[in-house]
């Protein structure tokens, strides 16, 4: 990996007032500034903030007996009706994508010292960060506003054993061509609100261990909702503070101040560790909340 | 940071990331469909054998995502030995906290039910003069 004989475009950068840098060195071992080590290091512990969200997401999902489906629970779609499984968390993964590569070319133009390169670049990559921001708010909209999941409280639940549907007087209730409306297990259910109130329906097991039992239908595990607000929220700000960031560089790019610097728009450079950085959380959300 | 690839190869690689992470995330999708028994009617990997395999596809489909975004977006290829490893090494903790958390998940969810019978177990309360706590039967008291 390390190839030392390869002339590093920093190298006139990263060499001036070495005798400041690492005493009595005269070199630096990372070969790197020590504001790009130091983003490193900062996204390291990122790092673990988010692996420990995560792991704690599966260990709660082990330790519930049912946990709502995410092919269920992620399927609507802007302007459609129907059930689309997974597809609109797939287009906000390419944006993230779009703008991760977006980035690599403004840190490209960067070190081309070509101004109107990195701002051009910048900000498609603003632009693709406000989009996903724009998804989210969507996504979040339809779970807290169409379907009432909340931090302490959620509707989205799955059956524990094969059962039936009863009506409200505990006759068995029909679908609308006369067959017995039952339901097996691992079915997943959505409880819906009605005049403000939740509606829940009778059921009776008919296998497992509550076989022959009459019950409701009861709400699916609590902490899917708090796992899923704090998590995506929490990835969200870091992409919110990237789009906040990425402007206040993007304009000073602009306005020349980097190019002052001469030391290749590096500020640019550790923006886009940071920024691919969110790139990457998300892979991991994307595949332990929508595809596990 | 990649000093030996000229503008053409840096723009190439750009080209090549996109078209690799894309291909990624849509085979991950329809995989995620099938398995899911979205594609085909009555088929899929939901119970044993296939739903390990497609678990672990699809983190392997994220782990190498992830290993090319930090190695060639994030330029970690370039950088020398020793950032690489202080940076990569302790990720390797994680392993452990992955294991250790979902052991203790799972056994949390196994011993649900048990843990539910002791909460609701109605204890009877110590008579006058018997020392209070708990002492195994045949457990003979010290008396000084």
């Amino acid at each position: 990996m390390a190839d030392t004989s390869v002339t590093h475009a920093h190298d006139t950068h990263e060499h001036e007032g070495d005798e400041q840098l690492w005493e009595g060195g005269g070199k630096s071992p990372m070969r790197a500034s020590y504001g790009k080590v130091m983003m490193w290091y900062f996204l390291v512990s990122d790092a673990f903030t988010f692996a420990g969200f995560l792991i704690a997401y599966g260990a709660l999902r082990f330790s519930m007996p049912t946990w709502p489906e995410p092919d269920f629970v992620f399927a609507s779609f802007p302007f459609v009706k129907a059930h689309w499984p997974l597809i609109f968390v797939t287009v906000m993964t390419f944006i993230l994508i779009f703008s991760s590569v977006t980035m690599v070319r403004a840190v490209q133009e960067g070190h081309r010292e070509n101004a109107r390169g990195v701002v051009f670049w910048m900000f498609l990559t603003i632009l693709g960060g406000a989009s996903f921001l724009g998804c989210q708010a969507y996504e979040w909209h339809t779970l807290i506003v169409g379907e009432n999941m909340t931090v302490s409280q959620n509707p989205f639940g799955r059956h524990i054993a094969d059962g039936i549907y009863l009506n409200a007087d505990g006759t068995e209730a029909k679908n609308e061509d006369g067959t017995p409306k039952t339901f097996q297990k691992d079915d997943s259910y959505l409880l819906h609100k009605h005049d403000g109130k939740f509606d829940i329906p009778k059921i009776r097991y008919t296998t497992g261990v509550d076989a022959g039992k009459t019950t409701e239908a009861s709400f699916g595990p609590p902490s899917f909702g708090a796992l899923f607000f704090f998590i995506t929220g929490f990835h969200g700000f870091h992409v919110f503070s990237g789009v906040v960031f990425l402007t206040i560089i993007m304009l000073n790019a602009g306005g020349s101040l980097y190019a002052a610097r001469k030391n290749g728009y590096e500020m640019v450079e550790k923006i886009g560790l940071y920024w691919h950085f969110v790139d990457l959380v998300w892979v991991f959300v994307f595949l332990v909340f929508y595809l596990l | 940071m990649a000093g030996h690839q000229t503008y053409e190869e840096q723009k190439a690689l750009v080209f090549k990331g996109l078209m690799l992470l894309g291909a990624i995330t849509i085979v991950e999708v329809v995989i995620a469909l099938l398995a899911k028994g979205h594609m085909i009617e009555g088929v899929n990997f939901k119970h044993g054998f296939g739903h390990y395999l497609y678990m672990a596809l699809m983190v392997g489909f994220s782990l190498y995502k992830a290993y090319f975004i930090v190695f060639y977006f994030m330029h970690m290829a370039y950088e020398v030995r020793g950032l690489v490893l202080s940076v990569l090494l302790p990720t390797t903790l994680l392993i452990w906290a992955i294991i250790a958390f979902f052991q203790e998940g799972g056994t949390w969810g196994a011993r649900r039910e048990l843990i539910k019978q002791k909460n609701e177990e109605v204890v009877q309360p110590t008579p006058a003069g018997k020392p209070a706590g708990y002492i195994l039967p045949g457990t003979v008291l010290y008396k000084g």
